[in-house]
Protein backbone atom coordinates (compact mmCIF):
# COMPACT_ATOMS: atom_id res chain seq x y z
CA UNK A 1 0.00 0.00 0.00
CA UNK A 2 2.69 2.46 1.01
CA UNK A 3 4.79 1.36 -1.95
CA UNK A 4 1.96 2.24 -4.28
CA UNK A 5 1.58 5.58 -2.51
CA UNK A 6 5.27 6.29 -2.85
CA UNK A 7 5.12 5.33 -6.49
CA UNK A 8 2.28 7.70 -7.10
CA UNK A 9 4.05 10.48 -5.22
CA UNK A 10 7.07 9.95 -7.46
CA UNK A 11 4.88 10.12 -10.54
CA UNK A 12 3.38 13.43 -9.54
CA UNK A 13 6.74 14.79 -8.50
CA UNK A 14 8.15 14.08 -11.96
CA UNK A 15 5.12 15.47 -13.74
CA UNK A 16 5.08 18.63 -11.62
CA UNK A 17 8.80 19.25 -12.07
CA UNK A 18 8.64 18.98 -15.82
CA UNK A 19 5.43 20.95 -16.05
CA UNK A 20 7.14 23.72 -14.17
CA UNK A 21 10.05 23.48 -16.58
CA UNK A 22 7.64 23.82 -19.49
CA UNK A 23 5.94 26.77 -17.87
CA UNK A 24 8.89 28.71 -16.54
CA UNK A 25 10.13 30.49 -19.68
CA UNK A 26 6.59 31.65 -20.38
CA UNK A 27 6.20 32.88 -16.82
CA UNK A 28 9.59 34.56 -16.80
CA UNK A 29 8.75 36.75 -19.75
CA UNK A 30 5.37 37.56 -18.21
CA UNK A 31 7.09 38.56 -14.96
CA UNK A 32 9.46 40.78 -16.87
CA UNK A 33 6.58 42.34 -18.77
CA UNK A 34 4.79 43.26 -15.56
CA UNK A 35 7.61 45.63 -14.64
CA UNK A 36 8.40 48.99 -16.09
CA UNK A 37 11.70 50.18 -17.50
CA UNK A 38 12.72 52.19 -14.44
CA UNK A 39 12.53 49.06 -12.26
CA UNK A 40 15.89 48.01 -13.79
CA UNK A 41 14.92 44.36 -13.60
CA UNK A 42 17.41 41.57 -13.21
CA UNK A 43 17.34 37.94 -12.17
CA UNK A 44 14.05 36.23 -11.53
CA UNK A 45 12.09 39.46 -11.54
CA UNK A 46 9.10 38.33 -9.51
CA UNK A 47 6.71 41.23 -9.85
CA UNK A 48 5.90 42.75 -6.49
CA UNK A 49 3.16 44.86 -7.95
CA UNK A 50 1.51 44.59 -11.29
CA UNK A 51 2.38 47.38 -13.65
CA UNK A 52 0.79 47.32 -17.08
CA UNK A 53 2.53 50.39 -18.44
CA UNK A 54 4.94 48.24 -20.47
CA UNK A 55 2.01 46.70 -22.31
CA UNK A 56 0.65 50.11 -23.15
CA UNK A 57 4.02 51.31 -24.35
CA UNK A 58 4.61 48.16 -26.39
CA UNK A 59 1.17 48.33 -27.98
CA UNK A 60 1.60 51.88 -29.22
CA UNK A 61 5.35 52.02 -29.92
CA UNK A 62 5.44 48.60 -31.59
CA UNK A 63 2.43 49.43 -33.78
CA UNK A 64 0.74 46.24 -32.68
CA UNK A 65 -2.70 47.51 -33.60
CA UNK A 66 -1.66 47.18 -37.25
CA UNK A 67 0.30 44.00 -36.55
CA UNK A 68 -2.70 42.33 -34.96
CA UNK A 69 -4.98 43.48 -37.73
CA UNK A 70 -2.66 42.03 -40.37
CA UNK A 71 -2.24 38.78 -38.47
CA UNK A 72 -5.98 38.36 -37.95
CA UNK A 73 -6.71 39.07 -41.62
CA UNK A 74 -4.03 36.69 -42.87
CA UNK A 75 -4.67 33.89 -40.36
CA UNK A 76 -8.44 34.25 -40.71
CA UNK A 77 -8.38 34.16 -44.50
CA UNK A 78 -5.96 31.23 -44.65
CA UNK A 79 -7.95 29.26 -42.08
CA UNK A 80 -11.31 29.82 -43.76
CA UNK A 81 -10.11 29.21 -47.31
CA UNK A 82 -8.07 26.13 -46.50
CA UNK A 83 -10.94 24.66 -44.46
CA UNK A 84 -13.35 24.95 -47.40
CA UNK A 85 -10.79 23.63 -49.89
CA UNK A 86 -9.67 20.77 -47.65
CA UNK A 87 -13.23 19.63 -46.97
CA UNK A 88 -13.56 19.26 -50.73
CA UNK A 89 -10.27 17.45 -51.31
CA UNK A 90 -10.65 15.33 -48.18
CA UNK A 91 -14.17 14.32 -49.18
CA UNK A 92 -13.03 13.25 -52.64
CA UNK A 93 -9.94 11.34 -51.49
CA UNK A 94 -11.74 9.83 -48.52
CA UNK A 95 -14.94 8.57 -50.15
CA UNK A 96 -14.45 8.41 -53.90
CA UNK A 97 -12.20 6.82 -56.42
CA UNK A 98 -11.35 8.67 -59.57
CA UNK A 99 -8.77 8.56 -62.29
CA UNK A 100 -5.42 9.55 -60.92
CA UNK A 101 -6.44 9.82 -57.27
CA UNK A 102 -3.66 7.51 -56.17
CA UNK A 103 -1.06 9.64 -57.89
CA UNK A 104 -2.37 13.03 -56.82
CA UNK A 105 -2.87 12.26 -53.14
CA UNK A 106 0.77 11.42 -52.36
CA UNK A 107 1.85 14.52 -54.26
CA UNK A 108 -0.35 16.68 -52.04
CA UNK A 109 0.93 14.83 -49.00
CA UNK A 110 4.45 15.96 -49.90
CA UNK A 111 3.43 19.52 -49.12
CA UNK A 112 3.11 18.71 -45.42
CA UNK A 113 6.81 18.13 -44.96
CA UNK A 114 8.41 20.86 -47.04
CA UNK A 115 9.14 24.03 -45.11
CA UNK A 116 8.71 27.53 -46.48
CA UNK A 117 12.51 27.64 -46.66
CA UNK A 118 12.15 25.56 -49.82
CA UNK A 119 9.67 27.87 -51.56
CA UNK A 120 10.32 31.37 -50.28
CA UNK A 121 12.91 32.43 -52.87
CA UNK A 122 10.71 31.97 -55.97
CA UNK A 123 7.72 33.33 -54.06
CA UNK A 124 9.66 36.54 -53.47
CA UNK A 125 10.62 36.97 -57.11
CA UNK A 126 7.33 35.78 -58.58
CA UNK A 127 5.24 37.99 -56.31
CA UNK A 128 7.31 40.99 -57.35
CA UNK A 129 6.05 40.57 -60.86
CA UNK A 130 3.43 37.85 -61.16
CA UNK A 131 4.04 35.89 -64.37
CA UNK A 132 1.62 36.88 -67.18
CA UNK A 133 -0.37 39.27 -64.97
CA UNK A 134 2.50 41.58 -64.00
CA UNK A 135 1.07 42.42 -60.59
CA UNK A 136 3.28 43.29 -57.69
CA UNK A 137 1.97 41.40 -54.68
CA UNK A 138 4.95 42.01 -52.40
CA UNK A 139 3.94 43.83 -49.22
CA UNK A 140 0.28 42.88 -49.65
CA UNK A 141 -1.77 40.42 -47.63
CA UNK A 142 -2.03 38.23 -50.72
CA UNK A 143 1.68 37.48 -50.55
CA UNK A 144 1.12 35.81 -47.19
CA UNK A 145 -2.35 34.39 -47.72
CA UNK A 146 -1.87 32.54 -51.01
CA UNK A 147 1.24 30.47 -50.15
CA UNK A 148 -0.10 29.59 -46.74
CA UNK A 149 -3.38 28.38 -48.23
CA UNK A 150 -1.32 26.19 -50.56
CA UNK A 151 0.61 24.65 -47.69
CA UNK A 152 -2.41 24.35 -45.36
CA UNK A 153 -4.42 22.52 -48.01
CA UNK A 154 -1.78 19.78 -47.89
CA UNK A 155 -2.27 19.24 -44.18
CA UNK A 156 -6.03 19.81 -44.43
CA UNK A 157 -6.41 17.22 -47.18
CA UNK A 158 -4.53 14.67 -45.14
CA UNK A 159 -6.60 15.45 -42.06
CA UNK A 160 -10.06 15.59 -43.65
CA UNK A 161 -9.40 12.50 -45.77
CA UNK A 162 -8.65 10.55 -42.61
CA UNK A 163 -11.92 11.80 -41.15
CA UNK A 164 -14.07 11.03 -44.20
CA UNK A 165 -12.54 7.57 -44.47
CA UNK A 166 -13.62 6.87 -40.92
CA UNK A 167 -17.27 7.74 -41.52
CA UNK A 168 -19.52 4.68 -41.92
CA UNK A 169 -19.83 3.65 -45.53
CA UNK A 170 -23.47 2.71 -45.00
CA UNK A 171 -24.35 6.30 -44.19
CA UNK A 172 -23.17 7.50 -47.58
CA UNK A 173 -24.81 4.58 -49.38
CA UNK A 174 -28.13 5.15 -47.65
CA UNK A 175 -28.09 8.81 -48.64
CA UNK A 176 -27.29 7.88 -52.24
CA UNK A 177 -30.14 5.42 -52.32
CA UNK A 178 -32.37 8.26 -51.18
CA UNK A 179 -31.21 10.10 -54.26
CA UNK A 180 -28.82 12.55 -52.69
CA UNK A 181 -26.24 14.10 -54.99
CA UNK A 182 -22.58 13.92 -54.04
CA UNK A 183 -22.80 17.46 -52.73
CA UNK A 184 -25.96 16.58 -50.84
CA UNK A 185 -24.18 13.67 -49.17
CA UNK A 186 -21.35 15.96 -48.15
CA UNK A 187 -23.46 18.88 -47.03
CA UNK A 188 -26.41 17.22 -45.34
CA UNK A 189 -25.03 13.88 -44.18
CA UNK A 190 -21.32 14.20 -43.52
CA UNK A 191 -20.75 17.84 -42.62
CA UNK A 192 -22.82 17.79 -39.41
CA UNK A 193 -20.54 15.05 -38.13
CA UNK A 194 -17.40 16.62 -39.50
CA UNK A 195 -17.53 19.76 -37.41
CA UNK A 196 -15.13 18.57 -34.65
CA UNK A 197 -12.59 17.46 -37.25
CA UNK A 198 -12.95 20.77 -39.10
CA UNK A 199 -12.53 22.67 -35.85
CA UNK A 200 -9.35 20.78 -34.98
CA UNK A 201 -7.93 21.47 -38.42
CA UNK A 202 -8.89 25.14 -38.26
CA UNK A 203 -7.35 25.61 -34.84
CA UNK A 204 -4.05 24.15 -36.04
CA UNK A 205 -3.98 26.09 -39.30
CA UNK A 206 -4.80 29.31 -37.48
CA UNK A 207 -2.01 28.72 -34.98
CA UNK A 208 0.60 27.87 -37.59
CA UNK A 209 -0.39 30.86 -39.69
CA UNK A 210 -0.43 33.23 -36.73
CA UNK A 211 3.04 32.07 -35.66
CA UNK A 212 4.61 32.05 -39.14
CA UNK A 213 7.70 34.19 -39.43
CA UNK A 214 9.94 33.54 -42.47
CA UNK A 215 7.32 34.33 -45.11
CA UNK A 216 6.37 37.55 -43.37
CA UNK A 217 10.01 38.55 -43.03
CA UNK A 218 10.70 38.06 -46.72
CA UNK A 219 7.40 39.02 -48.32
CA UNK A 220 5.94 41.92 -46.30
CA UNK A 221 8.76 43.54 -44.38
CA UNK A 222 8.77 46.48 -46.81
CA UNK A 223 5.74 48.27 -45.40
CA UNK A 224 4.76 48.71 -41.79
CA UNK A 225 1.07 48.60 -42.63
CA UNK A 226 1.11 44.91 -43.60
CA UNK A 227 3.54 43.47 -41.08
CA UNK A 228 2.21 40.59 -39.02
CA UNK A 229 2.40 40.58 -35.24
CA UNK A 230 5.39 38.20 -35.01
CA UNK A 231 7.31 40.22 -37.60
CA UNK A 232 6.47 43.42 -35.73
CA UNK A 233 7.74 41.79 -32.55
CA UNK A 234 11.00 40.81 -34.22
CA UNK A 235 11.61 44.37 -35.46
CA UNK A 236 10.50 45.89 -32.18
CA UNK A 237 12.84 43.62 -30.23
CA UNK A 238 15.74 44.51 -32.49
CA UNK A 239 15.08 48.21 -32.02
CA UNK A 240 14.30 48.44 -28.31
CA UNK A 241 15.49 45.40 -26.36
CA UNK A 242 18.72 47.07 -25.37
CA UNK A 243 16.99 50.17 -24.03
CA UNK A 244 13.95 48.57 -22.40
CA UNK A 245 13.58 44.78 -22.12
CA UNK A 246 10.29 45.06 -20.23
CA UNK A 247 8.60 46.61 -23.23
CA UNK A 248 9.81 43.86 -25.55
CA UNK A 249 8.67 41.25 -23.03
CA UNK A 250 5.23 42.84 -22.96
CA UNK A 251 5.11 42.80 -26.75
CA UNK A 252 6.07 39.11 -26.76
CA UNK A 253 3.27 38.31 -24.32
CA UNK A 254 0.81 40.23 -26.50
CA UNK A 255 1.80 38.29 -29.62
CA UNK A 256 1.42 34.96 -27.83
CA UNK A 257 -1.86 35.89 -26.14
CA UNK A 258 -4.43 35.15 -28.87
CA UNK A 259 -3.10 31.61 -29.38
CA UNK A 260 -2.89 31.02 -25.63
CA UNK A 261 -6.51 32.07 -25.26
CA UNK A 262 -7.62 29.71 -28.02
CA UNK A 263 -5.53 26.98 -26.40
CA UNK A 264 -7.20 27.54 -23.06
CA UNK A 265 -10.60 26.77 -24.51
CA UNK A 266 -9.75 24.28 -27.22
CA UNK A 267 -6.69 22.48 -25.86
CA UNK A 268 -8.15 19.07 -26.66
CA UNK A 269 -8.13 20.02 -30.34
CA UNK A 270 -4.50 21.09 -30.33
CA UNK A 271 -3.24 17.93 -28.71
CA UNK A 272 -5.46 15.69 -30.79
CA UNK A 273 -4.49 17.44 -33.99
CA UNK A 274 -0.78 17.38 -33.38
CA UNK A 275 -0.55 13.83 -32.06
CA UNK A 276 -3.39 11.85 -33.58
CA UNK A 277 -2.75 13.41 -36.97
CA UNK A 278 0.79 12.18 -36.89
CA UNK A 279 -0.08 8.74 -35.58
CA UNK A 280 -3.09 8.11 -37.72
CA UNK A 281 -1.49 7.17 -40.98
CA UNK B 1 -23.01 22.87 -57.22
CA UNK B 2 -23.14 21.52 -60.73
CA UNK B 3 -22.74 17.92 -59.72
CA UNK B 4 -26.47 17.19 -59.39
CA UNK B 5 -26.71 16.66 -63.11
CA UNK B 6 -23.59 14.60 -63.25
CA UNK B 7 -24.97 12.28 -60.63
CA UNK B 8 -28.31 11.90 -62.30
CA UNK B 9 -26.56 10.89 -65.50
CA UNK B 10 -25.24 7.79 -63.81
CA UNK B 11 -28.29 6.04 -62.48
CA UNK B 12 -26.44 2.79 -62.08
CA UNK B 13 -24.75 4.15 -59.03
CA UNK B 14 -27.96 4.70 -57.22
CA UNK B 15 -29.15 1.19 -57.85
CA UNK B 16 -29.36 -0.50 -54.49
CA UNK B 17 -29.43 -3.92 -56.05
CA UNK B 18 -26.10 -3.59 -57.81
CA UNK B 19 -23.53 -5.77 -56.10
CA UNK B 20 -20.66 -3.80 -54.65
CA UNK B 21 -17.25 -5.26 -54.49
CA UNK B 22 -15.54 -4.92 -51.18
CA UNK B 23 -12.26 -3.26 -51.75
CA UNK B 24 -9.40 -3.88 -49.45
CA UNK B 25 -5.97 -2.52 -48.92
CA UNK B 26 -5.10 0.41 -46.69
CA UNK B 27 -4.12 2.86 -49.41
CA UNK B 28 -7.30 2.57 -51.42
CA UNK B 29 -10.18 4.84 -50.61
CA UNK B 30 -13.44 3.02 -50.07
CA UNK B 31 -15.62 4.49 -52.74
CA UNK B 32 -17.06 4.09 -56.16
CA UNK B 33 -15.14 5.13 -59.21
CA UNK B 34 -16.51 8.62 -59.69
CA UNK B 35 -14.57 11.15 -61.63
CA UNK B 36 -16.72 13.77 -60.04
CA UNK B 37 -14.12 13.57 -57.30
CA UNK B 38 -11.97 15.83 -59.44
CA UNK B 39 -14.49 18.62 -59.00
CA UNK B 40 -13.85 18.57 -55.27
CA UNK B 41 -10.11 18.16 -55.60
CA UNK B 42 -9.37 20.78 -58.23
CA UNK B 43 -9.81 24.03 -56.26
CA UNK B 44 -7.59 22.89 -53.40
CA UNK B 45 -5.15 21.26 -55.77
CA UNK B 46 -4.86 24.49 -57.77
CA UNK B 47 -3.71 26.44 -54.70
CA UNK B 48 -1.33 23.70 -53.72
CA UNK B 49 0.20 23.41 -57.19
CA UNK B 50 0.48 27.15 -57.76
CA UNK B 51 1.82 28.20 -54.39
CA UNK B 52 3.68 25.18 -53.02
CA UNK B 53 4.58 22.70 -55.72
CA UNK B 54 5.49 25.18 -58.45
CA UNK B 55 7.71 27.31 -56.17
CA UNK B 56 9.37 24.11 -54.97
CA UNK B 57 10.29 23.17 -58.53
CA UNK B 58 11.12 26.77 -59.29
CA UNK B 59 13.66 26.70 -56.47
CA UNK B 60 15.39 23.73 -58.08
CA UNK B 61 15.38 25.61 -61.40
CA UNK B 62 16.95 28.72 -59.85
CA UNK B 63 19.63 26.57 -58.28
CA UNK B 64 21.05 25.89 -61.76
CA UNK B 65 21.78 29.58 -62.40
CA UNK B 66 24.14 32.24 -61.24
CA UNK B 67 21.81 35.12 -60.42
CA UNK B 68 21.92 38.25 -58.30
CA UNK B 69 18.14 38.74 -58.46
CA UNK B 70 18.38 41.77 -60.76
CA UNK B 71 20.47 41.21 -63.87
CA UNK B 72 19.74 38.32 -66.26
CA UNK B 73 20.47 34.83 -65.02
CA UNK B 74 23.45 32.83 -66.26
CA UNK B 75 23.12 29.08 -66.63
CA UNK B 76 25.82 27.34 -64.60
CA UNK B 77 24.50 23.79 -64.39
CA UNK B 78 25.51 22.13 -61.16
CA UNK B 79 28.20 24.66 -60.29
CA UNK B 80 26.23 25.92 -57.29
CA UNK B 81 26.13 22.41 -55.91
CA UNK B 82 29.82 21.80 -56.39
CA UNK B 83 30.47 25.12 -54.67
CA UNK B 84 28.16 24.00 -51.86
CA UNK B 85 30.32 20.93 -51.38
CA UNK B 86 33.40 23.12 -50.91
CA UNK B 87 31.75 25.84 -48.83
CA UNK B 88 33.01 25.51 -45.27
CA UNK B 89 30.28 27.82 -43.91
CA UNK B 90 27.60 25.60 -45.40
CA UNK B 91 29.34 22.53 -44.02
CA UNK B 92 29.41 24.18 -40.60
CA UNK B 93 25.75 25.02 -40.89
CA UNK B 94 24.84 21.38 -41.51
CA UNK B 95 27.07 20.29 -38.64
CA UNK B 96 25.21 22.79 -36.45
CA UNK B 97 21.93 21.35 -37.69
CA UNK B 98 23.08 17.86 -36.77
CA UNK B 99 24.00 19.10 -33.30
CA UNK B 100 20.61 20.78 -33.02
CA UNK B 101 18.93 17.49 -33.96
CA UNK B 102 20.58 15.95 -30.92
CA UNK B 103 19.08 18.68 -28.75
CA UNK B 104 15.69 18.86 -30.48
CA UNK B 105 15.13 15.18 -31.09
CA UNK B 106 17.52 12.80 -29.30
CA UNK B 107 17.55 14.38 -25.84
CA UNK B 108 13.78 14.91 -25.63
CA UNK B 109 13.07 11.37 -26.84
CA UNK B 110 15.51 9.88 -24.30
CA UNK B 111 14.23 12.12 -21.52
CA UNK B 112 10.64 11.34 -22.48
CA UNK B 113 11.31 7.60 -22.50
CA UNK B 114 13.17 7.71 -19.20
CA UNK B 115 10.39 9.61 -17.51
CA UNK B 116 7.73 7.40 -19.00
CA UNK B 117 9.56 4.40 -17.61
CA UNK B 118 9.79 6.07 -14.22
CA UNK B 119 6.12 6.96 -14.11
CA UNK B 120 3.90 4.26 -12.72
CA UNK B 121 1.60 2.73 -15.22
CA UNK B 122 -1.48 3.33 -13.13
CA UNK B 123 -3.81 5.88 -14.71
CA UNK B 124 -2.62 9.34 -13.82
CA UNK B 125 -5.30 11.48 -12.33
CA UNK B 126 -5.21 14.99 -13.67
CA UNK B 127 -3.17 13.92 -16.69
CA UNK B 128 -5.17 16.31 -18.83
CA UNK B 129 -3.83 19.21 -16.83
CA UNK B 130 -0.24 18.04 -17.16
CA UNK B 131 -0.75 17.39 -20.82
CA UNK B 132 -2.02 20.92 -21.33
CA UNK B 133 1.02 22.42 -19.64
CA UNK B 134 3.61 20.11 -21.20
CA UNK B 135 2.24 20.84 -24.63
CA UNK B 136 2.30 24.59 -24.22
CA UNK B 137 5.76 25.27 -25.76
CA UNK B 138 4.55 23.70 -29.03
CA UNK B 139 2.08 26.47 -29.75
CA UNK B 140 4.07 29.55 -28.98
CA UNK B 141 5.48 31.48 -31.92
CA UNK B 142 9.20 31.04 -32.48
CA UNK B 143 9.68 34.79 -32.27
CA UNK B 144 8.08 34.86 -28.83
CA UNK B 145 10.10 31.85 -27.64
CA UNK B 146 13.23 33.63 -28.83
CA UNK B 147 12.35 36.71 -26.75
CA UNK B 148 11.67 34.63 -23.63
CA UNK B 149 14.95 32.77 -23.86
CA UNK B 150 16.98 35.80 -24.83
CA UNK B 151 15.90 37.18 -21.46
CA UNK B 152 16.64 33.93 -19.61
CA UNK B 153 20.14 33.83 -21.13
CA UNK B 154 20.84 37.56 -20.72
CA UNK B 155 23.80 38.69 -18.57
CA UNK B 156 21.46 39.98 -15.90
CA UNK B 157 18.82 37.33 -16.60
CA UNK B 158 17.36 34.51 -14.51
CA UNK B 159 19.81 31.76 -15.54
CA UNK B 160 22.90 33.65 -14.43
CA UNK B 161 21.15 34.74 -11.25
CA UNK B 162 20.25 31.12 -10.54
CA UNK B 163 23.87 30.04 -11.04
CA UNK B 164 25.03 32.71 -8.62
CA UNK B 165 22.42 31.58 -6.14
CA UNK B 166 23.70 28.00 -6.09
CA UNK B 167 27.31 29.09 -5.91
CA UNK B 168 28.23 28.58 -9.55
CA UNK B 169 28.48 32.27 -10.33
CA UNK B 170 31.79 31.68 -12.09
CA UNK B 171 29.88 29.93 -14.87
CA UNK B 172 27.65 32.95 -15.49
CA UNK B 173 28.06 34.48 -18.92
CA UNK B 174 26.01 36.08 -21.69
CA UNK B 175 25.12 32.67 -23.07
CA UNK B 176 23.99 33.62 -26.56
CA UNK B 177 27.03 35.83 -27.12
CA UNK B 178 29.50 33.10 -26.25
CA UNK B 179 31.29 31.29 -29.09
CA UNK B 180 31.25 27.94 -27.32
CA UNK B 181 27.91 28.17 -25.59
CA UNK B 182 25.63 29.90 -28.10
CA UNK B 183 24.82 26.75 -30.08
CA UNK B 184 24.12 24.53 -27.06
CA UNK B 185 22.03 27.38 -25.66
CA UNK B 186 19.88 27.41 -28.79
CA UNK B 187 19.79 23.62 -28.62
CA UNK B 188 18.43 23.81 -25.09
CA UNK B 189 15.63 26.04 -26.35
CA UNK B 190 14.79 23.29 -28.84
CA UNK B 191 14.83 20.65 -26.13
CA UNK B 192 12.42 22.81 -24.16
CA UNK B 193 10.10 23.17 -27.14
CA UNK B 194 9.93 19.45 -27.90
CA UNK B 195 10.30 17.47 -24.65
CA UNK B 196 6.67 17.96 -23.61
CA UNK B 197 5.50 16.67 -26.97
CA UNK B 198 7.58 13.52 -26.48
CA UNK B 199 6.37 13.01 -22.91
CA UNK B 200 2.72 13.38 -23.85
CA UNK B 201 3.14 11.02 -26.80
CA UNK B 202 4.89 8.35 -24.75
CA UNK B 203 2.67 8.55 -21.68
CA UNK B 204 -0.42 8.25 -23.88
CA UNK B 205 1.21 5.38 -25.78
CA UNK B 206 2.22 3.41 -22.72
CA UNK B 207 -1.37 3.41 -21.47
CA UNK B 208 -2.32 1.53 -24.61
CA UNK B 209 0.12 -1.35 -24.03
CA UNK B 210 -1.90 -4.33 -22.75
CA UNK B 211 -1.39 -4.91 -19.03
CA UNK B 212 -1.07 -8.62 -19.73
CA UNK B 213 2.32 -8.02 -21.34
CA UNK B 214 3.60 -6.44 -18.14
CA UNK B 215 2.10 -9.21 -16.04
CA UNK B 216 3.78 -11.80 -18.22
CA UNK B 217 7.11 -10.02 -17.92
CA UNK B 218 6.76 -9.93 -14.14
CA UNK B 219 5.85 -13.60 -13.98
CA UNK B 220 9.02 -14.29 -15.93
CA UNK B 221 10.90 -12.45 -13.23
CA UNK B 222 11.84 -9.39 -15.28
CA UNK B 223 13.02 -6.41 -13.28
CA UNK B 224 12.07 -2.83 -14.15
CA UNK B 225 14.96 -2.53 -16.62
CA UNK B 226 14.17 -5.74 -18.50
CA UNK B 227 10.52 -4.78 -18.43
CA UNK B 228 11.32 -1.46 -20.05
CA UNK B 229 13.38 -2.97 -22.86
CA UNK B 230 11.15 -6.01 -23.41
CA UNK B 231 7.71 -4.43 -23.17
CA UNK B 232 7.65 -0.64 -23.00
CA UNK B 233 10.18 0.15 -25.70
CA UNK B 234 8.72 -2.18 -28.38
CA UNK B 235 5.22 -1.07 -27.41
CA UNK B 236 6.11 2.57 -28.06
CA UNK B 237 7.70 1.95 -31.46
CA UNK B 238 5.15 4.00 -33.40
CA UNK B 239 5.23 6.86 -30.90
CA UNK B 240 9.03 7.01 -30.87
CA UNK B 241 9.04 7.14 -34.64
CA UNK B 242 6.54 9.97 -34.75
CA UNK B 243 8.42 11.84 -32.05
CA UNK B 244 11.65 11.58 -34.03
CA UNK B 245 10.07 12.88 -37.22
CA UNK B 246 8.29 15.81 -35.62
CA UNK B 247 11.28 16.88 -33.56
CA UNK B 248 13.86 16.41 -36.31
CA UNK B 249 11.82 18.46 -38.75
CA UNK B 250 11.49 21.04 -35.96
CA UNK B 251 15.28 21.09 -35.69
CA UNK B 252 15.78 21.53 -39.43
CA UNK B 253 13.23 24.35 -39.42
CA UNK B 254 14.90 26.25 -36.60
CA UNK B 255 15.02 29.50 -38.59
CA UNK B 256 12.64 31.56 -36.41
CA UNK B 257 14.52 30.91 -33.21
CA UNK B 258 18.00 31.28 -34.66
CA UNK B 259 17.15 34.47 -36.53
CA UNK B 260 15.61 36.05 -33.44
CA UNK B 261 18.26 35.04 -30.92
CA UNK B 262 21.71 35.08 -32.53
CA UNK B 263 21.01 35.54 -36.27
CA UNK B 264 23.77 32.97 -36.80
CA UNK B 265 26.38 34.68 -34.65
CA UNK B 266 28.60 35.16 -32.83
CA UNK B 267 31.02 34.72 -35.70
CA UNK B 268 28.88 32.17 -37.51
CA UNK B 269 28.91 29.80 -34.54
CA UNK B 270 25.15 29.23 -34.70
CA UNK B 271 24.54 29.47 -38.42
CA UNK B 272 22.09 26.84 -39.75
CA UNK B 273 21.25 26.02 -43.40
CA UNK B 274 17.98 27.99 -43.42
CA UNK B 275 19.72 31.04 -41.98
CA UNK B 276 22.55 30.75 -44.49
CA UNK B 277 20.01 30.37 -47.29
CA UNK B 278 18.26 33.53 -46.12
CA UNK B 279 21.52 35.47 -45.98
CA UNK B 280 22.56 34.38 -49.46
CA UNK B 281 19.19 35.07 -51.04
CA UNK B 282 18.24 38.33 -49.40
CA UNK B 283 21.41 39.92 -48.04
CA UNK B 284 24.24 38.80 -50.33
CA UNK B 285 22.10 38.64 -53.52
CA UNK B 286 23.34 35.17 -54.36
CA UNK B 287 19.94 33.85 -55.37
CA UNK B 288 21.08 30.82 -57.37
CA UNK B 289 23.36 29.62 -54.62
CA UNK B 290 20.67 30.19 -51.99
CA UNK B 291 18.27 28.13 -54.10
CA UNK B 292 20.82 25.32 -54.17
CA UNK B 293 20.99 25.40 -50.35
CA UNK B 294 17.17 25.36 -50.23
CA UNK B 295 17.11 22.35 -52.50
CA UNK B 296 19.63 20.43 -50.46
CA UNK B 297 17.67 21.21 -47.28
CA UNK B 298 14.41 20.11 -48.90
CA UNK B 299 16.00 16.86 -50.07
CA UNK B 300 17.34 16.21 -46.59
CA UNK B 301 13.87 16.69 -45.11
CA UNK B 302 12.26 14.59 -47.82
CA UNK B 303 14.66 11.68 -47.32
CA UNK B 304 14.01 11.74 -43.61
CA UNK B 305 10.24 11.71 -44.07
CA UNK B 306 10.41 9.00 -46.73
CA UNK B 307 12.47 6.83 -44.43
CA UNK B 308 9.93 7.16 -41.66
CA UNK B 309 6.95 6.64 -43.96
CA UNK B 310 8.53 3.40 -45.11
CA UNK B 311 9.04 2.19 -41.59
CA UNK B 312 5.47 3.23 -40.80
CA UNK B 313 4.23 1.33 -43.83
CA UNK B 314 5.92 -1.81 -42.66
CA UNK B 315 4.14 -1.45 -39.34
CA UNK B 316 0.77 -1.23 -41.04
CA UNK B 317 1.13 -4.54 -42.82
CA UNK B 318 2.09 -6.47 -39.74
Amino acid sequence: MTAVRLDRLGTYFILCTFSLLALYPVLSILFLALHKKTDLVSGFAFPTRIDLSSFEAAWTEGHFATGFKSSFIVAGAVTAASAVLSIGTGYAFGTMRFTGDRIVFPIILLGIIFPYEATVIPLYYDFQDVPLLHWNLLNTYWALILPQIGQSVAFGTFWMRAFFRSTPRSLIEAARIDGASSFGVLWRVLMPQAMPAVLTMSVLVFTYTWNEFLLALVLVSGTESHQTAPLGLSFFAGASRASDPTKVAAAAVLVALPILLVYLFLQRHFVRGMLAGALKE
Amino acid sequence: MADEGADAARPGELDPGAPRKRRRGPTRAPGDPRNIGWLYVLPGLAFYVLFTLAPLLHTVYYSLFDWDGLTPKTWVGLANYSEALRDSVLRDSFVHSAILIVYYAVFPVIIGLGLTAALTRSAIRGFRFFRTVLFLPQLIAGVVIAQAWTWIYASEGPLNRFLELIGLGSLARPWLGDFTWALPSIGAIGSWVTFGLCMVLFIAGVQKIPTSLYDAARVDGAGPVREFFAVTLPGLRAEILVAFVLTTINALRSFDIVYNTTAGGPGGSTIVPSMYMYQNAFLYNRVGYAAAISTVLAIAIFLLAALVLRIGDRGEHQ
